[in-house]
Protein backbone atom coordinates (compact mmCIF):
# COMPACT_ATOMS: atom_id res chain seq x y z
CA UNK A 1 0.00 0.00 0.00
CA UNK A 2 2.88 2.35 0.83
CA UNK A 3 4.45 1.78 -2.60
CA UNK A 4 1.11 2.48 -4.30
CA UNK A 5 0.80 5.73 -2.35
CA UNK A 6 4.39 6.69 -3.25
CA UNK A 7 3.72 6.11 -6.95
CA UNK A 8 0.44 8.02 -6.72
CA UNK A 9 2.22 10.97 -5.10
CA UNK A 10 5.09 10.89 -7.60
CA UNK A 11 2.60 10.89 -10.45
CA UNK A 12 0.81 13.97 -9.12
CA UNK A 13 4.12 15.86 -9.06
CA UNK A 14 5.03 14.62 -12.50
CA UNK A 15 1.71 15.50 -14.13
CA UNK A 16 2.04 19.18 -13.29
CA UNK A 17 5.28 19.17 -15.28
CA UNK A 18 4.03 16.90 -18.06
CA UNK A 19 1.92 19.12 -20.29
CA UNK A 20 0.86 16.37 -22.70
CA UNK A 21 -0.75 14.33 -19.93
CA UNK A 22 -2.09 17.39 -18.10
CA UNK A 23 -3.85 18.60 -21.25
CA UNK A 24 -5.52 15.21 -21.64
CA UNK A 25 -7.05 15.55 -18.18
CA UNK A 26 -8.32 19.11 -18.44
CA UNK A 27 -9.02 19.72 -22.14
CA UNK A 28 -12.47 18.12 -22.42
CA UNK A 29 -13.80 19.25 -19.02
CA UNK A 30 -12.87 22.85 -19.86
CA UNK A 31 -14.21 22.52 -23.41
CA UNK A 32 -17.49 21.19 -22.00
CA UNK A 33 -17.78 24.05 -19.52
CA UNK A 34 -17.12 26.65 -22.17
CA UNK A 35 -19.11 25.17 -25.05
CA UNK A 36 -22.12 24.16 -22.98
CA UNK A 37 -22.45 27.67 -21.64
CA UNK A 38 -21.37 29.64 -24.70
CA UNK A 39 -23.04 27.85 -27.61
CA UNK A 40 -26.81 27.75 -27.83
CA UNK A 41 -28.33 26.75 -31.18
CA UNK A 42 -32.03 26.32 -31.84
CA UNK A 43 -32.96 22.64 -32.06
CA UNK A 44 -29.73 21.50 -30.42
CA UNK A 45 -30.37 18.57 -28.04
CA UNK A 46 -30.13 19.34 -24.35
CA UNK A 47 -26.60 18.90 -22.97
CA UNK A 48 -25.33 18.18 -26.48
CA UNK A 49 -21.74 19.10 -25.62
CA UNK A 50 -21.82 17.26 -22.32
CA UNK A 51 -22.85 14.05 -24.06
CA UNK A 52 -20.39 14.56 -26.89
CA UNK A 53 -17.34 15.43 -24.81
CA UNK A 54 -18.05 12.91 -22.05
CA UNK A 55 -17.68 9.97 -24.43
CA UNK A 56 -14.68 11.63 -26.11
CA UNK A 57 -13.09 12.14 -22.70
CA UNK A 58 -13.52 8.46 -21.88
CA UNK A 59 -12.04 7.41 -25.22
CA UNK A 60 -9.04 9.71 -24.95
CA UNK A 61 -7.83 10.81 -21.51
CA UNK A 62 -7.40 7.52 -19.60
CA UNK A 63 -6.29 5.60 -22.67
CA UNK A 64 -3.59 7.97 -23.86
CA UNK A 65 -2.30 8.99 -20.44
CA UNK A 66 -1.77 5.48 -19.06
CA UNK A 67 -0.23 4.26 -22.32
CA UNK A 68 2.08 7.31 -22.37
CA UNK A 69 3.12 6.94 -18.74
CA UNK A 70 3.86 3.20 -18.89
CA UNK A 71 5.70 3.39 -22.21
CA UNK A 72 7.76 6.38 -21.04
CA UNK A 73 8.77 4.52 -17.88
CA UNK A 74 9.82 1.56 -20.01
CA UNK A 75 11.74 3.72 -22.46
CA UNK A 76 13.61 5.67 -19.79
CA UNK A 77 14.25 2.56 -17.67
CA UNK A 78 12.62 4.07 -14.60
CA UNK A 79 10.26 1.09 -14.58
CA UNK A 80 13.20 -1.32 -14.45
CA UNK A 81 14.67 0.58 -11.51
CA UNK A 82 11.29 0.49 -9.76
CA UNK A 83 11.02 -3.26 -10.22
CA UNK A 84 14.52 -3.58 -8.77
CA UNK A 85 13.45 -1.48 -5.80
CA UNK A 86 10.99 -4.09 -4.71
CA UNK A 87 7.96 -2.45 -6.30
CA UNK A 88 5.68 -5.22 -7.54
CA UNK A 89 4.07 -4.88 -10.97
CA UNK A 90 0.59 -4.85 -9.41
CA UNK A 91 1.67 -2.04 -7.07
CA UNK A 92 2.99 -0.03 -9.98
CA UNK A 93 -0.18 -0.55 -12.03
CA UNK A 94 -2.38 0.22 -9.04
CA UNK A 95 -0.44 3.41 -8.32
CA UNK A 96 -0.52 4.68 -11.90
CA UNK A 97 -4.03 3.38 -12.59
CA UNK A 98 -5.59 4.78 -9.44
CA UNK A 99 -3.99 8.14 -10.06
CA UNK A 100 -5.30 8.39 -13.63
CA UNK A 101 -8.69 7.09 -12.52
CA UNK A 102 -8.84 9.75 -9.80
CA UNK A 103 -7.73 12.52 -12.19
CA UNK A 104 -10.27 11.45 -14.82
CA UNK A 105 -13.04 11.22 -12.24
CA UNK A 106 -12.23 14.81 -11.27
CA UNK A 107 -12.50 15.77 -14.95
CA UNK A 108 -15.73 13.81 -15.29
CA UNK A 109 -17.21 15.62 -12.30
CA UNK A 110 -16.55 18.96 -14.02
CA UNK A 111 -18.32 17.65 -17.11
CA UNK A 112 -21.13 16.45 -14.86
CA UNK A 113 -21.48 19.87 -13.22
CA UNK A 114 -21.74 21.43 -16.69
CA UNK A 115 -24.74 19.18 -17.36
CA UNK A 116 -26.83 20.61 -14.49
CA UNK A 117 -28.15 17.14 -13.74
CA UNK A 118 -30.29 16.18 -10.79
CA UNK A 119 -28.49 14.50 -7.92
CA UNK A 120 -29.68 11.05 -9.04
CA UNK A 121 -28.66 11.63 -12.65
CA UNK A 122 -25.32 13.02 -11.50
CA UNK A 123 -24.61 9.84 -9.55
CA UNK A 124 -25.62 7.68 -12.52
CA UNK A 125 -23.48 9.85 -14.80
CA UNK A 126 -20.44 9.41 -12.55
CA UNK A 127 -20.93 5.63 -12.31
CA UNK A 128 -21.19 5.39 -16.10
CA UNK A 129 -18.08 7.53 -16.51
CA UNK A 130 -16.20 5.44 -13.92
CA UNK A 131 -16.98 2.25 -15.85
CA UNK A 132 -15.86 3.84 -19.12
CA UNK A 133 -12.65 5.21 -17.57
CA UNK A 134 -11.84 1.80 -16.11
CA UNK A 135 -12.28 0.01 -19.45
CA UNK A 136 -10.14 2.64 -21.20
CA UNK A 137 -7.48 2.19 -18.53
CA UNK A 138 -7.32 -1.52 -19.26
CA UNK A 139 -6.91 -0.91 -22.98
CA UNK A 140 -4.35 1.87 -22.44
CA UNK A 141 -2.37 -0.28 -20.00
CA UNK A 142 -2.29 -3.08 -22.57
CA UNK A 143 -0.94 -0.69 -25.22
CA UNK A 144 1.60 0.83 -22.83
CA UNK A 145 2.78 -2.61 -21.75
CA UNK A 146 3.19 -3.77 -25.34
CA UNK A 147 5.13 -0.65 -26.34
CA UNK A 148 8.85 -0.34 -25.76
CA UNK A 149 8.88 3.38 -26.50
CA UNK A 150 6.53 6.34 -26.26
CA UNK A 151 6.66 6.67 -30.04
CA UNK A 152 5.39 3.13 -30.44
CA UNK A 153 2.68 3.72 -27.83
CA UNK A 154 1.53 6.88 -29.60
CA UNK A 155 1.35 5.15 -32.97
CA UNK A 156 -0.86 2.46 -31.41
CA UNK A 157 -2.91 4.77 -29.21
CA UNK A 158 -3.89 7.39 -31.79
CA UNK A 159 -5.92 5.15 -34.13
CA UNK A 160 -7.59 3.34 -31.21
CA UNK A 161 -8.36 6.64 -29.51
CA UNK A 162 -9.76 8.14 -32.74
CA UNK A 163 -12.08 5.17 -33.22
CA UNK A 164 -13.31 5.10 -29.65
CA UNK A 165 -13.70 8.86 -29.31
CA UNK A 166 -15.20 9.76 -32.65
CA UNK A 167 -17.48 6.79 -33.27
CA UNK A 168 -20.17 8.11 -30.88
CA UNK A 169 -20.15 11.46 -32.68
CA UNK A 170 -20.12 9.95 -36.18
CA UNK A 171 -22.92 7.57 -35.30
CA UNK A 172 -25.15 10.60 -34.64
CA UNK A 173 -24.99 11.36 -38.35
CA UNK A 174 -24.73 7.94 -39.96
CA UNK A 175 -26.95 4.96 -39.13
CA UNK A 176 -24.55 2.42 -40.68
CA UNK A 177 -21.73 3.64 -38.45
CA UNK A 178 -24.15 3.60 -35.52
CA UNK A 179 -24.88 -0.10 -36.14
CA UNK A 180 -21.16 -0.91 -35.92
CA UNK A 181 -20.37 1.59 -33.20
CA UNK A 182 -22.89 0.08 -30.80
CA UNK A 183 -20.44 -2.77 -30.18
CA UNK A 184 -17.95 -0.40 -28.60
CA UNK A 185 -18.15 0.60 -24.95
CA UNK A 186 -17.67 4.30 -25.76
CA UNK A 187 -20.80 4.28 -27.94
CA UNK A 188 -22.75 2.42 -25.27
CA UNK A 189 -21.68 4.95 -22.68
CA UNK A 190 -22.56 7.81 -25.00
CA UNK A 191 -26.05 6.31 -25.48
CA UNK A 192 -26.49 5.90 -21.73
CA UNK A 193 -25.50 9.51 -21.08
CA UNK A 194 -27.90 10.61 -23.83
CA UNK A 195 -30.76 9.04 -21.88
CA UNK A 196 -29.42 9.64 -18.40
CA UNK A 197 -32.67 11.13 -17.05
CA UNK A 198 -34.70 8.11 -18.17
CA UNK A 199 -32.07 5.39 -18.31
CA UNK A 200 -33.35 1.90 -19.14
CA UNK A 201 -30.57 -0.65 -19.19
CA UNK A 202 -30.98 -3.33 -21.85
CA UNK A 203 -29.31 -6.71 -21.17
CA UNK A 204 -27.75 -6.63 -24.62
CA UNK A 205 -26.12 -3.26 -23.98
CA UNK A 206 -24.76 -4.41 -20.64
CA UNK A 207 -23.37 -7.52 -22.33
CA UNK A 208 -21.54 -5.33 -24.85
CA UNK A 209 -19.92 -3.29 -22.08
CA UNK A 210 -18.96 -6.43 -20.12
CA UNK A 211 -17.63 -8.04 -23.32
CA UNK A 212 -15.50 -4.93 -23.99
CA UNK A 213 -14.19 -5.04 -20.44
CA UNK A 214 -13.32 -8.73 -20.64
CA UNK A 215 -11.74 -8.33 -24.06
CA UNK A 216 -9.44 -5.53 -22.94
CA UNK A 217 -8.64 -7.29 -19.67
CA UNK A 218 -7.63 -10.34 -21.70
CA UNK A 219 -5.60 -8.12 -24.02
CA UNK A 220 -3.80 -6.64 -21.05
CA UNK A 221 -3.03 -10.09 -19.64
CA UNK A 222 -1.62 -11.19 -23.00
CA UNK A 223 0.45 -7.99 -23.27
CA UNK A 224 1.75 -8.43 -19.73
CA UNK A 225 2.64 -12.07 -20.26
CA UNK A 226 4.42 -11.18 -23.49
CA UNK A 227 6.33 -8.09 -22.34
CA UNK A 228 6.03 -7.95 -18.55
CA UNK A 229 7.70 -5.31 -16.40
CA UNK A 230 10.40 -7.25 -14.56
CA UNK A 231 12.68 -7.75 -17.56
CA UNK A 232 12.13 -4.39 -19.28
CA UNK B 1 32.39 -16.01 6.68
CA UNK B 2 29.22 -15.44 4.69
CA UNK B 3 29.90 -13.83 1.36
CA UNK B 4 27.80 -10.86 0.29
CA UNK B 5 27.70 -12.26 -3.23
CA UNK B 6 28.61 -15.71 -4.37
CA UNK B 7 28.23 -17.38 -7.75
CA UNK B 8 29.13 -20.89 -8.84
CA UNK B 9 29.31 -21.97 -12.48
CA UNK B 10 26.70 -19.45 -13.53
CA UNK B 11 25.73 -19.82 -17.19
CA UNK B 12 23.08 -18.28 -19.39
CA UNK B 13 22.39 -18.20 -23.10
CA UNK B 14 19.92 -16.35 -25.29
CA UNK B 15 18.69 -17.88 -28.53
CA UNK B 16 21.45 -20.50 -28.45
CA UNK B 17 24.13 -17.83 -27.99
CA UNK B 18 26.18 -18.38 -24.85
CA UNK B 19 26.24 -15.05 -22.98
CA UNK B 20 27.88 -16.17 -19.74
CA UNK B 21 29.68 -19.45 -19.13
CA UNK B 22 30.71 -20.94 -15.76
CA UNK B 23 31.02 -17.68 -13.85
CA UNK B 24 32.36 -18.29 -10.36
CA UNK B 25 33.10 -15.51 -7.89
CA UNK B 26 32.87 -14.63 -4.22
CA UNK B 27 32.62 -11.11 -2.84
CA UNK B 28 32.94 -10.29 0.84
CA UNK B 29 31.24 -7.49 2.75
CA UNK B 30 33.40 -4.36 2.56
CA UNK B 31 35.02 -5.46 -0.68
CA UNK B 32 35.05 -3.59 -3.98
CA UNK B 33 34.91 -6.03 -6.84
CA UNK B 34 35.47 -4.85 -10.39
CA UNK B 35 34.28 -6.67 -13.47
CA UNK B 36 36.30 -5.56 -16.47
CA UNK B 37 35.45 -6.33 -20.00
CA UNK B 38 34.71 -4.73 -23.35
CA UNK B 39 31.18 -3.82 -24.42
CA UNK B 40 29.13 -6.95 -25.06
CA UNK B 41 31.27 -9.14 -22.80
CA UNK B 42 28.26 -9.92 -20.56
CA UNK B 43 28.85 -7.50 -17.66
CA UNK B 44 25.31 -6.11 -17.47
CA UNK B 45 23.86 -9.60 -17.95
CA UNK B 46 25.83 -10.79 -14.93
CA UNK B 47 24.41 -7.93 -12.83
CA UNK B 48 20.92 -8.86 -13.99
CA UNK B 49 21.52 -12.48 -13.00
CA UNK B 50 22.90 -11.57 -9.60
CA UNK B 51 20.02 -9.22 -8.87
CA UNK B 52 17.38 -11.70 -9.94
CA UNK B 53 16.29 -9.81 -13.06
CA UNK B 54 17.29 -12.80 -15.18
CA UNK B 55 17.41 -16.50 -14.39
CA UNK B 56 20.45 -18.57 -15.16
CA UNK B 57 20.36 -21.75 -17.23
CA UNK B 58 22.70 -23.50 -14.82
CA UNK B 59 24.80 -22.90 -11.73
CA UNK B 60 23.68 -20.86 -8.74
CA UNK B 61 24.15 -17.46 -7.20
CA UNK B 62 23.42 -16.16 -3.73
CA UNK B 63 22.99 -12.64 -2.43
CA UNK B 64 23.37 -12.29 1.33
CA UNK B 65 22.87 -16.03 1.50
CA UNK B 66 19.64 -16.09 -0.51
CA UNK B 67 19.29 -17.78 -3.89
CA UNK B 68 19.03 -14.97 -6.47
CA UNK B 69 16.00 -16.72 -7.98
CA UNK B 70 14.18 -16.31 -4.69
CA UNK B 71 15.01 -12.74 -3.76
CA UNK B 72 12.20 -11.08 -1.86
CA UNK B 73 11.48 -7.75 -0.21
CA UNK B 74 14.03 -8.25 2.57
CA UNK B 75 16.92 -8.73 0.14
CA UNK B 76 15.74 -6.03 -2.26
CA UNK B 77 15.80 -3.52 0.57
CA UNK B 78 19.49 -4.31 1.07
CA UNK B 79 20.52 -3.84 -2.54
CA UNK B 80 21.32 -0.58 -4.31
CA UNK B 81 21.63 -0.50 -8.08
CA UNK B 82 22.99 2.09 -10.44
CA UNK B 83 22.52 0.89 -13.99
CA UNK B 84 24.20 2.25 -17.11
CA UNK B 85 20.86 3.74 -18.11
CA UNK B 86 20.22 6.05 -15.20
CA UNK B 87 16.45 5.60 -14.85
CA UNK B 88 15.75 9.02 -13.37
CA UNK B 89 12.51 10.98 -13.63
CA UNK B 90 13.64 13.81 -15.88
CA UNK B 91 10.81 16.24 -15.12
CA UNK B 92 11.11 15.86 -11.36
CA UNK B 93 13.73 17.66 -9.31
CA UNK B 94 16.75 15.91 -7.81
CA UNK B 95 15.07 16.11 -4.40
CA UNK B 96 11.77 14.70 -5.66
CA UNK B 97 13.54 11.79 -7.35
CA UNK B 98 15.18 10.85 -4.06
CA UNK B 99 12.05 11.58 -2.06
CA UNK B 100 10.12 9.08 -4.20
CA UNK B 101 12.62 6.33 -3.46
CA UNK B 102 12.79 7.40 0.18
CA UNK B 103 9.05 6.70 0.35
CA UNK B 104 9.53 3.29 -1.25
CA UNK B 105 12.38 2.32 1.08
CA UNK B 106 10.73 3.91 4.14
CA UNK B 107 13.68 6.22 4.62
CA UNK B 108 13.30 9.44 6.68
CA UNK B 109 13.38 12.77 4.81
CA UNK B 110 16.50 14.05 6.54
CA UNK B 111 18.45 11.26 4.87
CA UNK B 112 17.71 12.85 1.47
CA UNK B 113 19.30 16.12 2.54
CA UNK B 114 22.32 14.30 3.96
CA UNK B 115 22.88 12.35 0.76
CA UNK B 116 22.40 15.40 -1.46
CA UNK B 117 25.07 17.19 0.58
CA UNK B 118 27.37 14.15 0.44
CA UNK B 119 27.22 13.92 -3.33
CA UNK B 120 27.42 17.68 -3.86
CA UNK B 121 23.94 18.16 -5.29
CA UNK B 122 22.34 20.04 -2.41
CA UNK B 123 22.50 23.38 -4.23
CA UNK B 124 20.81 21.80 -7.26
CA UNK B 125 18.19 19.92 -5.23
CA UNK B 126 15.25 21.80 -6.74
CA UNK B 127 16.53 21.62 -10.32
CA UNK B 128 14.72 19.33 -12.73
CA UNK B 129 16.84 16.32 -13.65
CA UNK B 130 16.55 17.23 -17.34
CA UNK B 131 18.52 20.40 -16.60
CA UNK B 132 21.38 18.66 -14.76
CA UNK B 133 24.69 17.85 -16.44
CA UNK B 134 25.62 14.24 -17.20
CA UNK B 135 27.97 14.15 -14.22
CA UNK B 136 25.28 15.48 -11.89
CA UNK B 137 22.79 12.92 -13.21
CA UNK B 138 25.30 10.14 -12.56
CA UNK B 139 25.81 11.38 -9.02
CA UNK B 140 22.05 11.56 -8.50
CA UNK B 141 21.66 8.02 -9.79
CA UNK B 142 24.36 6.97 -7.35
CA UNK B 143 22.57 8.84 -4.56
CA UNK B 144 19.42 6.89 -5.32
CA UNK B 145 21.38 3.64 -5.06
CA UNK B 146 22.76 4.79 -1.69
CA UNK B 147 19.51 5.99 -0.17
CA UNK B 148 18.61 2.70 1.50
CA UNK B 149 22.03 2.10 3.09
CA UNK B 150 22.43 -0.97 0.92
CA UNK B 151 24.65 -3.82 2.01
CA UNK B 152 25.39 -4.57 -1.63
CA UNK B 153 25.80 -1.96 -4.35
CA UNK B 154 25.72 -2.88 -8.02
CA UNK B 155 27.20 -0.13 -10.15
CA UNK B 156 27.14 -0.54 -13.91
CA UNK B 157 29.77 1.74 -15.47
CA UNK B 158 29.34 4.37 -12.74
CA UNK B 159 31.89 6.79 -14.18
CA UNK B 160 31.47 6.18 -17.88
CA UNK B 161 31.85 9.38 -19.90
CA UNK B 162 32.46 11.60 -16.88
CA UNK B 163 35.13 14.25 -16.38
CA UNK B 164 38.08 13.39 -14.08
CA UNK B 165 36.88 15.65 -11.25
CA UNK B 166 33.47 13.96 -11.10
CA UNK B 167 35.12 10.54 -11.36
CA UNK B 168 37.28 11.40 -8.35
CA UNK B 169 34.24 12.53 -6.38
CA UNK B 170 32.38 9.33 -7.19
CA UNK B 171 35.39 7.22 -6.21
CA UNK B 172 35.50 9.00 -2.86
CA UNK B 173 31.82 8.22 -2.27
CA UNK B 174 32.39 4.56 -3.17
CA UNK B 175 35.38 4.33 -0.85
CA UNK B 176 33.22 5.73 1.96
CA UNK B 177 30.60 3.06 1.30
CA UNK B 178 33.28 0.40 1.40
CA UNK B 179 34.47 1.67 4.79
CA UNK B 180 30.92 1.35 6.05
CA UNK B 181 31.00 -2.34 5.15
CA UNK B 182 29.03 -2.42 1.90
CA UNK B 183 30.08 -4.85 -0.81
CA UNK B 184 30.48 -3.06 -4.12
CA UNK B 185 30.15 -4.83 -7.45
CA UNK B 186 31.12 -2.51 -10.25
CA UNK B 187 31.51 -3.03 -13.94
CA UNK B 188 33.89 -0.91 -15.91
CA UNK B 189 36.09 -0.88 -18.94
CA UNK B 190 38.34 1.69 -17.33
CA UNK B 191 41.51 -0.08 -16.16
CA UNK B 192 42.68 2.88 -14.05
CA UNK B 193 39.42 2.83 -12.14
CA UNK B 194 39.76 -0.88 -11.53
CA UNK B 195 43.39 -0.62 -10.43
CA UNK B 196 42.84 2.28 -8.07
CA UNK B 197 39.52 1.26 -6.57
CA UNK B 198 39.04 -2.50 -6.59
CA UNK B 199 40.20 -5.11 -4.10
CA UNK B 200 39.62 -7.86 -6.63
CA UNK B 201 38.84 -7.83 -10.30
CA UNK B 202 37.73 -10.30 -12.91
CA UNK B 203 38.47 -9.92 -16.59
CA UNK B 204 35.43 -10.95 -18.60
CA UNK B 205 35.66 -11.80 -22.25
CA UNK B 206 32.88 -13.28 -24.38
CA UNK B 207 31.08 -14.53 -21.30
CA UNK B 208 34.11 -16.18 -19.66
CA UNK B 209 36.15 -14.99 -16.71
CA UNK B 210 39.65 -15.22 -18.10
CA UNK B 211 41.50 -13.86 -15.06
CA UNK B 212 40.58 -13.19 -11.43
CA UNK B 213 42.49 -11.72 -8.51
CA UNK B 214 43.96 -8.57 -7.01
CA UNK B 215 44.86 -6.00 -9.71
CA UNK B 216 48.49 -5.76 -8.59
CA UNK B 217 48.88 -9.55 -8.48
CA UNK B 218 47.40 -9.96 -11.95
CA UNK B 219 49.77 -7.34 -13.35
CA UNK B 220 52.69 -9.00 -11.57
CA UNK B 221 51.71 -12.40 -12.90
CA UNK B 222 51.97 -11.20 -16.48
CA UNK B 223 55.15 -9.22 -15.97
CA UNK B 224 57.10 -11.31 -18.49
CA UNK B 225 59.43 -8.55 -19.69
CA UNK B 226 60.58 -7.29 -16.30
CA UNK B 227 62.73 -4.55 -17.83
CA UNK B 228 63.43 -0.84 -17.53
CA UNK B 229 62.83 1.38 -20.49
CA UNK B 230 65.09 4.43 -20.45
CA UNK B 231 64.79 7.39 -22.78
CA UNK B 232 68.03 9.33 -22.98
CA UNK B 233 68.33 13.05 -23.51
CA UNK B 234 69.67 12.44 -27.03
CA UNK B 235 66.39 10.64 -27.88
CA UNK B 236 67.82 7.15 -27.78
CA UNK B 237 65.60 4.52 -26.07
CA UNK B 238 67.41 1.86 -24.08
CA UNK B 239 65.82 -1.29 -22.65
CA UNK B 240 67.59 -2.89 -19.69
CA UNK B 241 66.75 -6.02 -17.75
CA UNK B 242 65.46 -5.47 -14.20
CA UNK B 243 68.42 -7.24 -12.57
CA UNK B 244 71.78 -6.73 -10.85
CA UNK B 245 73.48 -6.83 -14.30
CA UNK B 246 71.92 -3.48 -15.24
CA UNK B 247 73.05 -1.54 -12.16
CA UNK B 248 76.36 -0.31 -13.60
CA UNK B 249 74.76 0.80 -16.86
CA UNK B 250 71.99 2.72 -15.08
CA UNK B 251 74.51 4.27 -12.71
CA UNK B 252 76.55 5.44 -15.66
CA UNK B 253 73.51 7.10 -17.25
CA UNK B 254 72.70 8.77 -13.92
CA UNK B 255 76.25 10.04 -13.38
CA UNK B 256 76.37 11.46 -16.91
CA UNK B 257 72.90 13.01 -16.38
CA UNK B 258 71.76 11.42 -19.62
CA UNK B 259 68.36 10.15 -18.48
CA UNK B 260 65.25 11.95 -19.72
CA UNK B 261 62.72 9.34 -18.49
CA UNK B 262 62.88 5.91 -16.90
CA UNK B 263 60.01 3.42 -16.66
CA UNK B 264 59.55 -0.12 -15.48
CA UNK B 265 57.62 -2.29 -17.93
CA UNK B 266 55.14 -4.07 -15.67
CA UNK B 267 51.89 -4.63 -17.57
CA UNK B 268 48.65 -2.79 -16.97
CA UNK B 269 45.28 -4.54 -16.82
CA UNK B 270 44.77 -3.32 -20.37
CA UNK B 271 47.91 -5.03 -21.63
CA UNK B 272 47.07 -8.18 -19.68
CA UNK B 273 43.65 -8.21 -21.31
CA UNK B 274 45.20 -7.70 -24.74
CA UNK B 275 47.67 -10.51 -24.07
CA UNK B 276 44.87 -12.87 -23.05
CA UNK B 277 42.31 -12.01 -25.70
CA UNK B 278 44.12 -10.26 -28.50
CA UNK B 279 41.86 -7.21 -28.19
CA UNK B 280 41.50 -4.13 -25.99
CA UNK B 281 39.03 -3.28 -23.25
CA UNK B 282 37.50 -0.29 -25.08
Amino acid sequence: MRNIAAIFKKQIKDTFKNKTVLIQFIMFPILTLVMNNAVQIDGMPENFFVNLFASMYIGMAPLTSIAAIISEEKETNTLRVLMMSNVKPYEYLSGIGSYIFFACILGASIICISGNYTLHSSLVFMVIMAIGIFISLLLGAAIGTLSKTQMMATSLTVPVMMILSFLPMLSMFNTTIAKIARFTYSEQISLMIDHINSLQLEPGDICIIVANLLLFAALFIVAYKKCGYEST
Amino acid sequence: MEYAITAQNLSISFREKQILKDITLNIQPGEIFGLLGPSGAGKTTLIKLLTGQLRQDSGFARLLGTDTRKLCAREHRQIGIMMDTLGLYERLSAYDNLSFYADIYHVPRRKITDILKDIGLYEARNTAVSKLSKGMKNRLSLARALINDAKILFLDEPTSGLDPVTVKEIHAILAKQQKQGSALFLTTHNMFEAESLCDHIALLNEGHIIEYGKPSEICQKYNHLNRFQITLKNGEVVSLKNSRDSVSQINAYLEQEQIETIHSTEPTLETVFVELTGRGLN
